[in-house]
């Protein structure tokens, strides 16, 4: 299939609508952080550097901020080990209730948060008997943060096949010999890729958050949702995720890099 | 080495492995599948199940109990009434209909609009140009939820943007309501649907294209009759985000969509303010069976392993 001239030029313009689209509301979130006016005004009646200084210095904010990227580096830390043992365990083995498995790890992520939410909640509370806190938290985020790495893991194995594992195995590697300088080294980006979606889903969640979380853990997502129609904090709030949109770029550039680079050497 | 040995006549022994407690380890796993199956499966399986199975069942069980309207606590007495209540009554209902219905379309849109971009950036765009449409697909990933769902209520609200680029052909916003709400759900889930039908596109070599074009087919059918079939695992594994997403939100339609309320709300309320535990069970029962409905019939199209 060749696409003409024409169906290219559509399909280049169409793309650039979408990302219009997409870059519209994030665009409008940047300059309402300039804004002089607290209310949601198009255009901006004037613009101030006020917001920025005040977010810096905003120490609800970054307390926020640090709560939230404890709980995702640990509850990612949870879901890769988790995750990997799981893909290894349905890619490389058939048994009974394989199917089972798997559905049970996507069921956290395909049931609506909300069920989580209430499930956990209610689970912690009255069959566990465990006061809410910052460990509640991070058990219901690694719960559904398992499913990212899963994914990337097990289509990762799928393409590898366990030749490379069968030599080391000949050549007198023991298991964990084998799996620390052969399957790791090549799982290795599948678990980046796995683990950064994973931090992004745990640093943006909200609905189970909302019932795990103690009363004394604000996570930025409750922090931001507890500000958000506060005028006098609405515009800090902006420029918060403006902050992260940008740093964001990083680890996706990281990611990408990785990526590409595997791409080349294989 | 090996070459070495045989000219030189004398052979060096492979030294005798150490004993150590490691190696016997090993040894064992290698010789017993089963066991290195069990201990590989335990821990993710106790977290799960524990956890999660535990926890569901609890819920379920919870539909099947009251609150006892003077003091407000869990009496554990067996009754259908909660699932009665769900089932026949009309606030149900409609709310039911409601939400499926904004979960459908949201999804549908999401499909639509993810097609021809991930299309472009897997079959059209340039290595280098790929790379940077995926950062740029990402990226609003990134930016928190609830700032996104307010930038669509400040682009939407009387004096926003939208109404100010459209007012000048006569256009108006949609302003707040369960429009609003589609749109901004739609916005919302779009990278997830984007994501995977664009790695299932990446897939589908491009040597069947050529191969459909010199076959003599044309662009339609060759994306018709080659692609879609190809793709549909990864479109349906999208489909899944941004469905079962959109069925459980209700910090959304708080935003954007007015006085609209959708499941999520009314297990919210029951939760919070009305203090009835056992009638939110009972209503997010509805979303459950949907769910499980929905991946019941996708299970068989492969699609669970696009996610």
């Amino acid at each position: 299939m060749r696409l003409s001239r024409p169906a290219r030029g559509v399909l280049s313009i169409v793309t650039g609508l979408i990302l219009l689209v997409i870059y519209l509301p994030l665009m409008v979130v940047l300059v309402n952080s300039f804004s002089t006016s607290t209310s949601l005004v198009w255009p901006p009646p004037g613009l101030t550097l006020e917001w920025w200084g005040r977010a810096f210095q905003s120490e609800g904010a970054l307390d926020a901020v640090l709560t939230s990227v404890q709980i995702a580096l640990i509850a990612t830390l949870v879901s890769l080990v988790l995750g990997t043992l799981i893909s290894l365990a349905l890619q490389r083995f058939a048994f009974f209730g394989r199917e089972a498995v798997s559905l049970l790890v996507i069921l956290p992520i395909a049931l609506p948060g909300i069920i989580t939410g209430i499930a956990l909640n209610n689970a912690f509370r009255t069959i566990l008997g465990v006061q809410l806190s910052i460990a509640t938290v991070i058990v219901a985020h690694a719960t559904f943060c398992i499913v990212t790495v899963f994914n990337n893991v097990i289509a990762r194995l799928r393409r590898l096949g366990t030749s490379y594992e069968e030599a080391s195995a000949d050549l007198g590697a023991g298991l964990w010999t084998t799996f620390r300088l052969v399957t790791f080294p090549q799982l290795r980006s599948a678990l980046l890729a796995g683990g950064l979606l994973a931090f992004a889903l745990s640093f943006d969640e909200i609905i189970v958050t909302t019932f795990t979380a103690g009363a004394g853990v604000k996570t930025l997502p409750i922090w931001i949702l507890d500000n958000l129609f506060r005028p006098s904090q609405a515009p800090i709030v902006n420029v918060i995720a403006v902050v992260l949109v940008l740093m964001s770029i990083i680890p996706i550039y990281i990611a990408q890099r990785i990526a590409g680079a595997e791409k080349v050497s294989r | 080495m090996a070459v070495d040995t045989a000219s030189s006549g004398q052979r060096i022994p492979v030294p005798p492995h150490r004993d150590t407690l490691a190696r016997r380890g090993s040894i064992t796993l290698s010789a017993h599948p089963r066991l290195r199956l069990t201990l590989m499966l335990s821990a993710p399986l106790l977290w799960l199940g524990l956890i999660y199975i535990v926890a569901l069942a609890a819920l379920l069980i919870t539909a099947l109990w009251t609150v006892d309207s003077f003091t407000g606590t869990i009496t554990r007495s067996w009754t259908l009434d909660n699932i009665i209540t769900v089932l026949t009554g009309s606030l149900y209902q409609t709310v039911t209909v409601r939400t499926v219905g904004v979960a459908l379309l949201v999804t549908l849109i999401d499909i639509l609009v993810a097609l021809p971009i991930a299309f472009f950036m897997a079959k059209v765009a340039s290595p280098r140009w790929q790379r940077i449409l995926v950062i740029a697909v990402l990226m609003p990933l990134w930016a928190s939820y609830l700032v996104k769902a307010y930038a669509w209520r400040s682009v939407l609200s009387q004096n926003g943007i939208f109404e100010w680029l459209v007012a000048p052909f006569g256009g108006q916003s949609p302003g707040y309501g369960l429009p609003a709400t589609v749109i901004t759900l739609a916005y919302l889930w779009l990278p997830y649907v984007i994501l995977p039908i664009y790695a299932g596109l990446e897939r589908v070599p491009d040597s069947l294209l050529e191969a459909s074009g010199d076959l003599g087919g044309k662009t339609w059918a060759t994306l018709c009759l080659v692609v879609l079939p190809m793709i549909w695992p990864a479109i349906i594994a999208g489909s899944i985000f941004s469905f079962s997403l959109s069925l459980g939100d209700y910090i959304t339609v708080n935003i954007v969509g007015g006085a609209n309320q959708m499941l999520g709300n009314l297990v919210y309320t029951n939760v919070g303010a009305a203090n009835n535990l056992p009638l939110a069970a009972a209503i997010a029962l509805i979303p459950i069976v949907i769910i499980f409905g929905y991946l019941a019939v996708v299970r068989r199209t492969g699609a669970l392993e696009n996610l």
